[in-house]
C-alpha cells in the first residue's frame, strides 16, 4: 500500500513538472503563433494603406525580422498578454513601445542593407534595436533614461542581440566615434531635428522620426541626404487618408 | 416656519464650497491630466446633484424627521469627501491617450466619475433637504444657494491667486466644517459631540503634515517626460488661476528648445530653463549675454521671414511669453518692441526672478511689456506697427491631438484679424506662425478666416496681400497691409532657399515652385490657398474632410475641425494608427452628452416609472409632467444664457479670467437677489405674475444679443473700470429675473404638492449637467446667438408649462 502511495506521489510530482514545462512550451508556441498572426495583420494593413509608402508590401527582410524578434521579451510582465496586439504599450518611466505596425513601416522606410550601420536615438525597451539588428550588422543605440537603458541592454542580451552597441546618454550629438550612419531612427521626439545628427548621416542615408505624443504617432518624418549632401524631408501619414474629396 | 439666518449662511457656505470645488477640480485635472478631460469629469460628476434629487425624493420624510442630524451629517461628509475623493481619484491610473487601445481605461474613467460625484451629492443634499424642510420659504433657501455660488466663484479665483491649488482643498474642507459648526451651535443647538467632532477634524486638518496632499501628474505629460532626464529638477513653482507654472533646470543635458529649426541650421540654442504651464505647454527662458550672435538659431525658423522682407522699426508681439520672439526681434536689431503677455507671473519670471539669466530682456530700453490680453490691448490703443507677430501660442502636443477643439479662442477669428490689421501700418505685416499638422487643419481654417477678414475690410484681391511658407514643423502666414512687391517676392525666395523652407503661396506662385524641400504627399497647403483665394472657395470648404469654416467671434472655435461625414473613414483607420485623425475633443463632448442624457433619463424616468407614489405623485394627476418639463427647461435655459453671455462679455472685458469671474458672480448674486424678491411676486393674486420675469428675460437677452455690436462698440471706447461697471449693470437685471422662475414655481408646488420639491430639484440638477455640455456643442455648431435664442424658446416652453397657479 505504501509503495502504491509512493508511486502515486512521484507520478503526481512528475506530472506537475511536465505540466509546468509544457506550459512554458505552450506559452512559447502561443507567442510564436500570435507573432505570425500579428505580421499577417501588419501585411494586410500595409497592402490596404500602402500608397503612402509607394509600395504594395513591406520588404521581405523586415517581415522576417518581425517574425523573429520576440516582442514579448521587451515588454513588462503585465503587458505580455498584449505583446502581439497591434498597439503601443507602456514600458514605464512615461515611455512607450511603438505600435508594431509603425515599427515595421519606420524600419522599412530606412531601406537598409545588411552591411549598413544604424544609429537609434531613444532605445526604449530595445525592441526596435533588435529589429534593426536582424537587418544590419552594426546597430548603435542611445538612451538617456538610465533605468530604461539598463533594462533594454538586459532585454537585448537575454534575447541574443548582444552585438547591439548600447550606451546611456544624450542623443543630441549622436555617436561621434561610430559615425557616419546609413540610417538613423530618432524615437525620442525633440523640439527640432538635432543638426549633429543630420551631420552624422551619410550621403544617401535616411533618418526616420515619428512625430506626436506617447501612444499617438501623428506622422513620420523621413529625412534623406542625397549624394550631394542636400537634405530634404518627407512627411508621411502612416495611413491612407486624403483630406479632400472629389475634384475641384 | 422661517429658516434661521445661521442655516441660510451655512447653506450659502456649502454652495460656495461646492462651486469652488467644481472650478478647483477643473484646475487640478488640467494639471494632472489634460484640460478637456477635466471639463468632462466635472460636468458628469455634477450628476451628483441629480442623484441627490432622487435620493431626497424617495427618502424625504424620513430625512425631514431627523433634519438637524441629516443636514449636519451631509455637511460633514461633503467637507471630508471633497479632498478625499480628489486624492482617491488621482490614484486611478487613468490615461486618456490609451483609451482607444485599452478598454479598461473606460472603467477607470467611470470610477473617477463615481468618486467625484460623491461630494456634489452631499452638497446637493444640504440644499435640497433645506428646500423641502422650509417649503414655505423656498425663495430664501434658493437665494442663499445662489448667493453662495456667486461668492464661491469669485472666492476660488482669489484663492487660486494666492495659494497652490492642492492647498485649496484644505480650505474647502474647513469651510464645510465651519458650516457644520454654524448650524450645530446656532440653528439646532445640537448635542456637543457634533461641535467637538467638527473642531477635532478641523484641527487635525490644519496641523496635519502637508505631504499627503501632493498632485500626481500623469507620467505622459511633457513636464514629467523631461524630468526623466538625469540632472533635471523643478527649481520654482508658481500658481495662479491662469495656470500652474513650473520652472525646470537641466544640469547635465542642455535643453535646446528651438521648435521649427531649419534643417540647414548649424547653431544650437544657448543654455535654457524650461517653463511649463500646467505641467505641459513647454516654453524656454534663454540665456542671453547681450551678444546677438548666440541667437543665430532664431533666424533659422519660419517666423523670421518678415524680418528679411523689410527693415522694421516698431513691432508688436502678441503672447510674448518667455521672450523668444523678443530675442528674435533683438537679433534683427528692431528699435522698438511692444510685447503683450496675459500671464503676469511669466513676465515676472523673465523680468525679475531670472532677469540676469535672460539678460534683462524685459527691462531693456527698446522693449515695453504690457500685461494684457491681446485684443484688449489693441482695443485700447490707436498705435500702428510695422509688424504684428503671433507665434506658436499653443503647445504642439495639445494642438495636434484635437484637445483644444472645444476651447474658445478669440485670437484667431475674423474680427480679431481685422483688429490686428487695423494696427498694421501701411505696407507692414501681420505674421502668424503655427504648427504643421498633417493632414492640414488649422492652417486652411486660418487662411479662410484671414481671407474673409480681408474681404470684410473691402480688399478686392486678398491674394495680392498674402504670403505663406512652411518648414517640416511650422508654417508662417504673412498678411501685408498693401500689395506684395516683386522685391519682397525675390527676398522671400532667397530666405526659403537658404533655409530649405517651402513656398506655399505668394501672388503669382506656380505649382512647380512648391513642395520641394519638405515634401508632403500632395502640396496640400498650396492647393488650399489657391482654391480658397479663387472662385472654388465654397466648394473646397465643403469638400474638405475637416471643418475649416472660418472662426468668428460668435463661433470662436479655430480648433474645431470635426466633420461627421469623415468619421466612418477615420474609424476604419484606427487600427493602423489613425487615431490622431480623430478630433477626440469633440467626440468626447458628444460622448459626455450621451452619458449625461442616459444618466438623467435613468434618474428621472426610472423612479417615475417604479416609485410614482413614493415620489409623492398622486394617482391620476397629470401635473407632475408639467413640473418635469418646467424644471427641465429652466435648468437648460439658465446655463445657456449664462454661458453665452459669459462668452459675449469676455470680448468686452477681454481678460478671460476676470470676465468669467465678474460675469458669473454677477449672474449668481443678482439671481440670488431675484430669488429673494420673488416671494413678492408669488404672493400676487393674478396669474400673470409669474409671466413677468420670463418676459423680462426674453426681452433683455434678445435685446442684448441683437444690440451686442453697439454695446461692445460703446463699451470698448470707455476705460477699464467703466467697462466692468457697465457690464455688471447690464447683467444684473437679467440675472435678477433669471433668479425668479425657479423659486416661484417651487413656492407654488409647496402649496399644491410639497412632496415633489426634492424631485423638481433633482430634475433641475440633471438638466444643468446636460445644459453645460449641450451649450458648448450648440455654440460650436451654430453660434452663441443661436444659443441665446434657444434659451428664450426654452423659457417660453417653461412659461407654458408653469405648474397650476394656486394663490398663496
Amino acid at each position: 500500500m505504501r509503495r502504491v502511495k509512493h508511486l502515486i506521489f512521484w507520478l503526481v510530482v512528475i506530472g506537475i513538472i511536465l505540466l509546468l514545462f509544457s506550459s512554458h512550451v505552450i506559452a512559447e508556441n502561443d507567442f510564436h503563433r500570435q507573432r505570425y498572426a500579428l505580421v499577417e495583420i501588419i501585411k494586410a494593413e500595409v497592402k490596404e494603406t500602402g500608397d503612402f509608402l509607394n509600395q504594395e508590401a513591406l520588404d521581405e527582410r523586415v517581415i522576417d525580422a518581425l517574425l523573429k524578434v520576440p516582442r514579448h521579451e521587451f515588454v513588462r510582465d503585465t503587458e505580455r498578454p498584449y505583446a502581439y496586439a497591434n498597439r503601443p504599450l507602456p514600458i514605464g518611466h512615461g515611455q512607450t513601445i511603438s505600435q508594431p505596425y509603425i515599427v515595421a513601416v519606420m524600419t522599412d522606410l530606412l531601406k537598409l542593407k545588411k552591411t549598413d550601420r544604424v544609429l537609434e536615438v531613444g532605445t526604449g525597451s530595445g525592441y526596435q534595436a533588435a529589429i534593426l539588428a536582424e537587418l544590419v550588422d552594426s546597430v548603435y543605440t542611445l538612451e538617456i533614461v538610465e533605468p530604461l537603458a539598463k533594462q533594454a541592454a538586459e532585454n537585448l542580451k537575454r534575447t541574443g542581440y548582444d552585438a547591439v552597441h548600447t550606451r546611456i546618454g544624450d542623443g543630441y550629438y549622436g555617436w561621434e566615434e561610430a559615425a557616419p550612419f546609413d540610417g538613423i531612427v530618432v524615437t525620442a521626439v525633440a523640439s527640432h531635428i538635432p543638426p549633429p545628427l543630420i551631420k552624422q548621416l551619410k550621403p544617401g542615408g535616411r533618418m526616420i522620426i515619428p512625430v506626436g505624443a506617447q501612444f499617438m504617432t501623428q506622422y513620420l518624418v523621413l529625412v534623406t541626404k542625397d549624394d550631394d549632401g542636400k537634405v530634404t524631408t518627407r512627411q508621411i501619414l502612416p495611413v491612407s487618408f486624403v483630406p479632400l474629396t472629389g475634384k475641384h | 416656519m422661517k429658516p434661521r439666518l445661521s442655516l441660510l449662511a451655512a447653506v450659502a457656505i456649502i454652495s460656495a464650497s461646492a462651486l469652488a470645488y467644481e472650478i478647483l477640480l477643473m484646475r487640478l485635472f488640467s494639471i494632472i491630466q489634460w484640460h478637456h478631460f477635466a471639463y468632462l469629469m466635472i460636468s458628469l460628476a455634477l450628476l451628483g446633484y441629480g442623484v441627490s434629487g432622487v435620493f431626497l425624493a424617495l427618502n424625504r420624510d424620513r430625512l425631514a424627521q431627523h433634519f438637524p442630524a441629516a443636514i449636519m451629517a451631509n455637511m460633514l461628509l461633503f467637507s471630508l469627501l471633497a479632498p478625499a475623493c480628489f486624492l482617491l481619484a488621482q490614484q486611478i491610473p487613468f490615461n486618456p491617450a490609451e483609451m482607444l487601445w485599452t478598454p479598461v481605461q473606460l472603467l477607470y474613467l467611470c470610477g473617477i466619475y463615481l468618486i467625484l460625484a460623491l461630494p456634489f451629492f452631499f452638497a446637493a443634499n444640504v440644499v435640497g433637504l433645506s428646500l423641502y424642510r422650509y417649503k414655505s420659504q423656498v425663495s430664501s433657501i434658493y437665494a442663499a444657494d445662489l448667493f453662495g455660488a456667486g461668492l464661491g466663484s469669485a472666492g476660488v479665483i482669489l484663492l487660486l491667486s494666492i495659494m497652490f491649488p492642492e492647498k485649496i482643498l484644505t480650505v474647502l474642507m474647513l469651510s464645510g466644517l465651519l458650516a457644520t459648526l454654524l448650524v450645530s451651535s446656532y440653528t439646532f443647538n445640537a448635542p456637543k459631540y457634533w461641535t467637538i467632532a467638527s473642531v477635532i477634524i478641523g484641527l487635525a486638518v490644519i496641523f496635519a503634515p502637508t505631504g499627503w496632499m501632493t498632485l500626481k501628474v500623469s507620467p505622459y505629460k511633457s513636464l514629467n517626460q523631461l524630468l526623466q532626464v538625469p540632472g533635471t529638477k523643478i527649481i520654482d513653482r508658481y500658481s495662479s488661476p491662469l495656470g500652474l507654472i513650473s520652472v525646470v533646470k537641466s544640469e547635465i543635458t542642455p535643453l535646446r528648445h528651438a521648435p521649427g529649426l531649419s534643417l540647414n541650421a548649424t547653431t544650437e540654442p544657448p543654455e535654457q530653463l524650461a517653463v511649463f504651464t500646467d505641467a505641459d505647454n513647454m516654453t524656454a527662458i534663454t540665456r542671453y549675454d547681450g551678444n546677438p550672435e548666440t541667437l543665430g538659431y532664431l533666424d533659422q525658423t519660419t517666423s523670421a521671414l518678415p524680418y528679411h522682407l523689410k527693415q522694421h522699426s516698431d513691432i508688436l508681439i502678441l503672447g510674448a511669453g518667455t521672450g523668444s520672439d523678443i530675442l528674435q526681434a533683438g537679433y534683427h536689431a528692431i528699435k522698438h518692441v511692444d510685447a503683450v503677455e496675459l500671464n503676469p507671473q511669466i513676465i515676472d519670471l523673465v523680468q525679475r526672478k531670472y532677469a540676469d539669466f535672460a539678460g534683462y530682456l524685459y527691462s531693456s530700453a527698446h522693449v515695453n511689456v504690457h500685461v494684457d490680453e491681446a485684443r484688449g490691448y489693441l482695443a485700447a490703443t490707436d498705435k500702428t506697427y510695422d509688424l504684428v507677430n503671433i507665434s506658436l501660442l499653443d503647445a504642439f502636443g495639445a494642438s495636434t491631438a484635437g484637445l483644444y477643439s472645444m476651447a474658445e479662442n478669440y485670437l484667431y477669428t475674423e474680427q480679431a484679424i481685422r483688429e490686428y490689421l487695423r494696427h498694421v501700418s501701411a505696407n507692414g505685416y501681420l505674421s502668424i506662425t503655427r504648427w504643421i499638422k498633417i493632414p492640414p487643419r488649422d492652417e486652411p481654417k486660418l487662411l479662410v478666416t484671414v481671407i474673409n477678414a480681408l474681404k470684410d475690410a473691402n480688399v478686392r484681391q486678398p491674394g495680392q496681400q498674402i504670403i505663406m511658407i512652411r518648414g517640416w514643423q511650422t508654417s508662417t502666414l504673412l498678411v501685408k497691409n498693401g500689395n506684395i512687391s516683386a522685391e519682397e517676392i525675390s527676398r522671400l525666395k532667397q530666405f526659403c532657399t537658404e533655409r530649405s523652407f517651402d513656398l506655399v503661396y505668394y501672388p503669382g506662385i506656380s505649382e512647380s515652385e512648391v513642395n520641394r524641400f519638405n515634401i508632403q504627399q500632395q502640396p496640400y497647403l498650396y492647393e488650399a490657398a489657391v482654391a480658397l483665394l479663387g472662385d472654388q472657395s465654397r466648394a473646397f470648404i465643403d469638400a474638405y474632410k475637416f471643418n475649416i469654416e472660418p472662426a468668428t467671434d460668435d463661433r470662436p472655435y479655430l480648433f474645431h475641425f470635426f466633420k461627421w461625414r469623415t468619421l466612418p473613414e477615420i474609424l476604419s483607420l484606427l487600427g493602423t494608427g489613425g487615431s490622431f485623425l480623430l478630433e477626440s475633443g469633440y467626440l468626447l463632448l458628444i460622448a459626455a452628452l450621451v452619458q449625461a442624457m442616459l444618466a438623467s433619463l435613468l434618474l428621472i424616468a426610472l423612479p417615475l416609472w417604479l416609485w410614482k407614489s413614493k415620489l409623492g405623485i398622486e394617482p391620476g394627476s397629470g401635473s407632475h409632467l408639467r413640473i418635469l418639463v418646467y424644471f427641465f427647461c429652466l435648468g437648460l435655459a439658465f446655463l445657456f444664457i449664462e454661458i453665452a453671455f459669459i462668452q459675449k462679455f469676455i470680448l468686452i472685458l477681454h481678460h478671460p479670467l476676470y470676465a468669467i469671474t465678474v460675469v458669473l458672480s454677477t449672474f449668481l448674486l443678482s439671481a440670488g437677489a431675484g430669488s429673494y424678491f420673488s416671494t413678492k411676486l408669488s404672493s400676487r393674486t393674478e396669474k400673470s405674475a409669474f409671466m413677468l420675469p420670463m418676459a423680462a428675460i426674453a426681452l433683455l437677452s434678445i435685446g442684448y444679443s441683437l444690440g451686442f455690436e453697439a454695446i461692445a462698440g460703446f463699451l470698448l471706447k470707455t476705460g477699464s473700470l467703466s467697462r466692468y461697471l457697465f457690464s455688471i449693470i447690464l447683467i444684473a437685471p437679467l440675472g435678477f429675473c433669471m433668479g425668479m422662475p425657479f423659486p416661484m414655481a417651487l413656492a407654488n408646488i409647496s402649496r399644491t404638492a410639497p412632496a415633489l420639491i426634492p424631485w423638481a430639484w433633482g430634475i433641475n440638477g440633471c438638466a444643468s449637467v446636460i445644459s453645460a455640455i449641450l451649450a458648448t456643442l450648440i455654440a460650436m455648431q451654430f453660434s452663441f446667438t443661436v444659443l441665446i435664442f434657444l434659451a428664450v424658446i426654452l423659457y417660453g416652453v417653461a412659461a407654458w408649462c408653469f405648474p397650476k397657479w394656486v394663490q398663496a
